[in-house]
């Protein structure tokens, strides 16, 4: 159990450089070894979705992948879109709509509808909803994430961020 | 004048002061606290429901990497006192409920030895390795047979599997039943069913022993009633122990009990002299967090030929599991299904009868709506099947039987007083807004080309921001009507704003802010609210039961009030003014109609650091403290209308339109007010459609995950409508009535009723809920097995 593994990988635009147990999942590396507390975790059995980051440009559920798996990777997390003075624009969406309530599953609402927004046509709410449907909320109903969701594409695709 | 032209913030969809950090990841939850030397705490947890233990080895465990300590019932014997839900209830029995499990376990998943390692991972490798003996026991897990007196017993020393019963009685019920011209009834049944926070349950503990001081960060709602708990069952002086509920991922009435974890983890902090943390899994928090419903309710309406309304009985059964929670007790979900049974309805003649049975499964606790979804399910129900042997439109009896504008204050049979709320301007609002004709006829074209459409609809009434003077829950010992405000303008003239509720997703650090900085008349942004902590409080509770905005709104408002008397008071002298000529706003004091002004920070200043400059009488702190007190709290009501379709293949139900007129009086932020309709909906949704724990029949729990408890996602809940409408100013402070939990009180009634209108052409009744694609499926092959 204890001997370790050196990974190399990208974690929001830095280099990182470490021994990780070769058994520790990406979301405990994130939360616990960088204390990037953003990601967080709902079920740690892959449903919920709230450990949602991005890993290799793809969504993904960092509780059911090791850190190790990410070697020679890059990772987005939560913490890599806007700041609390300049909110990246589907934060600000998220705001604007009121698209949270407790927060909790905020960050990998975000990271999954970031995917969506950079890969998918988002034609209609249909397809928001289809994309969002493997991350779960407790509080919202899911209404204005849809909606903050929705207008965001629009932000985000007129100006080509 | 500039000042003057400013809106009031109240009534404004301001955005939320929590958002900033919530979305960019820097909310802090528990779990996310990380003190120097933490240590973290597994639990190793029954996996019978009744069963004795007869040896648990731990010798092995503690051999393991990274294990300081493993603790059972007799190793932490003394350290603190068992929790004890006591009730002013005649008929109630509890048991204590232990921090971990001594001789007996009573349910899959009682914690019964605690693992103490240096990380997680190394605390489940070690918890795997303790061995625990267990001698099964015989258990009854059915609740009506477990109150058979041949029933083994879950709690000897109680005598009996009843944890409570209670009966309401008003007029004459037989004789009224007799006289109806129709008499409508059901078994009906609303299984069981997890709040499931999205973020589970976790507790940090901190203990300076120099200081004699504790600290507990917890993912709770009621950190007030935690901090009294602690300092009672550990024996610390109050001023010794702060607990802080930080950031809270969701709670919906869970996360109000005080848990043994929350206990366990101040014990082992005290005794390792290091933070130690505790935070459950999904699977520890579906066997372990309070649950929800479990009732069957035999009911029974009677009805003249024109509609009225004439007798309701219901006997209600509720599976109260193994233990009572503490404060809430065991009584609050079953005694609430028969309080608020008849609902808005005007009705002379009552008769609700309720036991809590104790099982071997997971306790009972408050979820949102409290007895009230279950109540509204079976006394909606109860009206559509009326309505429908007699002919009569669902929205025109409803119209017929609501309590009317000049019937109020109305007692209800089971002793509920109505206060002036809505009832029929929400229902008529609600059918306006969905087009209620219109769908009749989209449904009737439907129905002709042979879908399986449905109309439901749900009015329902609930007693919020409930005051000193009637228990939260039914015989409970905790004050729950009471909060305090302290409001304070510092040096800088920043204003802090302090009280006991604990926000956990309502974004109370907004609309508090609202209502303080209206009635103080400076920006949001000079405002902090101070939330969710115990420090310096004298007593506090929470938040639960609809009561924030009401009473810390209440208590806001006089402390704002006071501190602006003491801010005019300093200004006409600096400003040389009469008091009645000053107005403030935006952080200015102004004389109006003129252009002198003082800004708060001018005026604090002036206050604190040219102290020695100002009369006796004005040499006073910009601070005030006030509790307010509703006594008796307000009504809220709302009437939903829900459209749905049944898929004639999968069984699966598609909500297709979801309409909500609700009355909460005045609206402090229509946005997030509107955001707790949309959540209370869908999880009222859920719990129609989809959400249920299982037992087998032996009490082993089937729903360990969410693959087996399944949540409603994005494509499951639609787009809904929701409408405010203002019947008079309630009593309280400021007119606000509570609506944080009424969401999910109307929709499964609504759902029901619409799957019921859908199915009827196949004589098919929702009398189960959650109707689920199977429940579903079994009812319409029996239906086609009778016409065959
Ligand atoms: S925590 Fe990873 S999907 Fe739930
Ligand atoms: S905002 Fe609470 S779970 Fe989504």
């Amino acid at each position: 159990m204890s001997e370790s593994a050196h990974i190399r990988v990208t974690v929001n635009g830095s280099p990182i450089e470490c021994d990780v147990e070769p058994r520790m999942l990406l979301g405990d590396f994130l939360r616990t070894t960088l204390a990037l507390t953003g990601t967080h975790f709902g079920c740690e059995h892959g449903v919920c979705g709230a450990c949602t980051v991005i890993v290799n440009g793809d969504s993904t559920r960092s509780c059911l992948m090791f850190a190790v798996q990410a070697d020679g990777g890059t990772v987005e997390t939560v913490e890599s879109l806007g700041t609390i003075d300049a909110l990246h624009p589907l934060q600000e969406a998220f705001r604007t709509h009121h698209a949270l309530q407790c927060g909790y599953c905020t960050p990998g609402m975000l990271m999954t509808a970031l995917d969506l927004i950079r890969k998918r046509p988002l034609a209609n709410d249909a397809e928001i909803r289809d994309g969002l449907s493997g991350n779960l909320c407790r509080c919202t109903g899911y209404q204005n994430i849809v909606i903050a969701v929705r207008e965001a594409a629009k932000v985000i695709r007129a100006s080509n961020l | 004048m500039l000042e003057t032209t400013r809106p009031k913030l109240v009534g404004a969809s301001v955005k939320r002061v929590e958002d900033p950090r919530l979305l960019t990841g820097q909310g802090a939850y528990t779990d996310d606290f990380r003190p120097n030397g933490m240590l973290h705490v597994g639990l190793v947890r029954s996996v019978h429901p009744f069963a004795r233990i007869v040896h648990i080895n731990t010798a092995e465990a503690k051999r393991m990497p990274g294990v300081i300590g493993i603790f059972t019932a007799a190793d932490i014997d003394g350290a603190a006192k068992p929790i004890l839900a006591t009730s002013k209830m005649k008929e109630y029995r509890a048991v204590p409920l232990p921090i971990l499990a001594k001789d007996t376990v009573h349910h899959v998943g009682e914690a019964v030895v605690a693992v103490v390692a240096t990380s997680r991972y190394l605390a489940e490798d070690a918890l795997r390795k303790v061995e625990i003996d267990y001698e099964p026991l015989a258990a009854c897990t059915d609740p009506e047979e477990a109150t058979r007196p041949s029933a083994p017993l879950v709690h000897p020393s109680l005598g009996s599997n009843i944890a409570l019963a209670r009966e309401f009685v008003r007029g004459d019920v037989p004789a009224a039943m007799a006289a109806a011209q129709v008499r409508v009834k059901g078994r009906f049944r609303f299984f069981r069913k997890a709040a499931l926070a999205l973020e589970s349950r976790s507790y940090l503990a901190e203990f300076n022993g120099g200081r004699r001081e504790l600290t507990l960060h917890t993912s709770t709602q009621v950190p007030g009633i935690v901090r009294e708990s602690l300092a009672e069952l550990l024996d610390l002086p109050g001023n010794s122990v702060r607990v802080i509920a930080p950031d809270v991922g969701g709670g919906f009435g869970a996360k109000t009990s005080v848990y043994p974890e929350e206990i366990l983890v101040c014990v082992l902090a005290r005794r390792l002299g290091k933070p130690v943390k505790y935070t459950s899994d999904r699977l520890e928090d579906l066997s372990s967090t309070s649950q929800a419903f479990d009732e069957v309710i035999d009911a029974e309406l009677g009805v003249a030929a024109d509609g009225t309304l004439l007798a309701l009985s219901a006997d209600v059964t509720g599976d109260v599991g193994a233990y009572s929670v503490y404060p809430w007790t065991a009584a609050i979900e079953p005694v609430q299904v028969v309080s608020f049974l008849p609902g808005p309805y005007r009705l002379a003649n009552y008769l609700g009868k309720v036991r809590g049975v104790i099982t071997p499964k997971v306790p009972l606790g408050p979820y949102r709506g409290v007895g009230r979804p279950v109540s509204t399910f079976v006394m909606e129900r109860l009206i559509d099947m009326a309505a429908v042997k007699l002919g009569i439109d669902p929205v025109a009896m409803r119209l017929k039987n609501l309590v009317r504008e000049d019937e109020f204050p109305y007692k209800v049979a089971s002793g509920i007083v109505w206060d002036r709320s809505a009832f029929i301007e929400c229902l008529d609002a609600a059918c306006q807004k969905a087009d209620y004709a219109a769908l009749r006829t989209m449904q009737h074209a439907a129905r002709a080309a042979g879908r399986w459409i449905g109309i439901g609809i749900a009015s329902y009434a609930e007693l919020t921001g409930i005051g000193s003077k009637i228990p939260a829950a039914p015989g409970m010992p905790v004050n729950t009507g009471t909060e305090t405000a302290t409001i304070r303008i510092d040096a800088t003239g920043a204003v802090t704003a302090i009280f006991g509720v604990a926000s956990h997703g309502q974004g109370l650090e907004t609309t508090l802010a609202q209502i303080v900085a209206d009635d103080l008349g400076v920006r949001m942004e000079d405002i902090r609210i101070i939330q969710g902590d115990t420090a310096g409080r004298a007593y506090v509770t929470g938040t639960y039961a609809s009561r924030s905005t009401v009473l810390a709104g209440g208590a806001a408002k006089l402390a704002a009030g006071a501190v602006r008397e003491k801010v005019m008071l300093a200004a006409s002298h600096l400003m040389e003014a009469a008091v009645e000529d000053l107005d403030a706003s935006n952080g200015i004091i102004f004389v109006r109609g003129t252009d002198r002004r003082m800004t708060f920070k001018e005026l604090a200043r002036k206050v604190y650091v040219e102290f020695s400059r100002l009369p006796k009488e004005l040499q006073q702190e910009l601070e005030a403290t006030r509790l307010y007190d509703p006594v008796v709290g307000t009504t809220s009501s709302a009437s939903h209308i829900a459209m749905v379709e049944v898929d004639p293949i999968s069984y699966q139900v598609h909500v297709l339109r979801y309409v909500v007129a609700e009355d909460c009086g005045r609206v402090v932020n229509p946005m997030i007010v509107e955001g707790q309709v949309h959540g209370g909906v869908a999880q009222g949704i859920g719990a129609a459609l989809l959400e249920e724990v299982v037992y087998s029949e032996d009490g082993q729990l089937m729903t360990g995950s969410l693959m087996d408890y399944v949540l409603p996602s994005a494509t499951g809940i639609p787009m809904m409508d929701v409408l405010h409408v203002e019947a008079e100013s309630p009593s309280t402070l400021g007119g606000f009535r509570g609506m944080g939990e009424g969401g999910t009180i109307g929709a499964p009634a609504a759902i029901a009723n619409a799957v019921s209108d859908a199915l009827s052409p196949l004589g098919i009744e929702i009398n189960e809920l959650p109707a689920t694609p199977e429940r579903i499926f079994r009812l319409v092959e029996q239906a086609s097995k009778q016409k065959r």
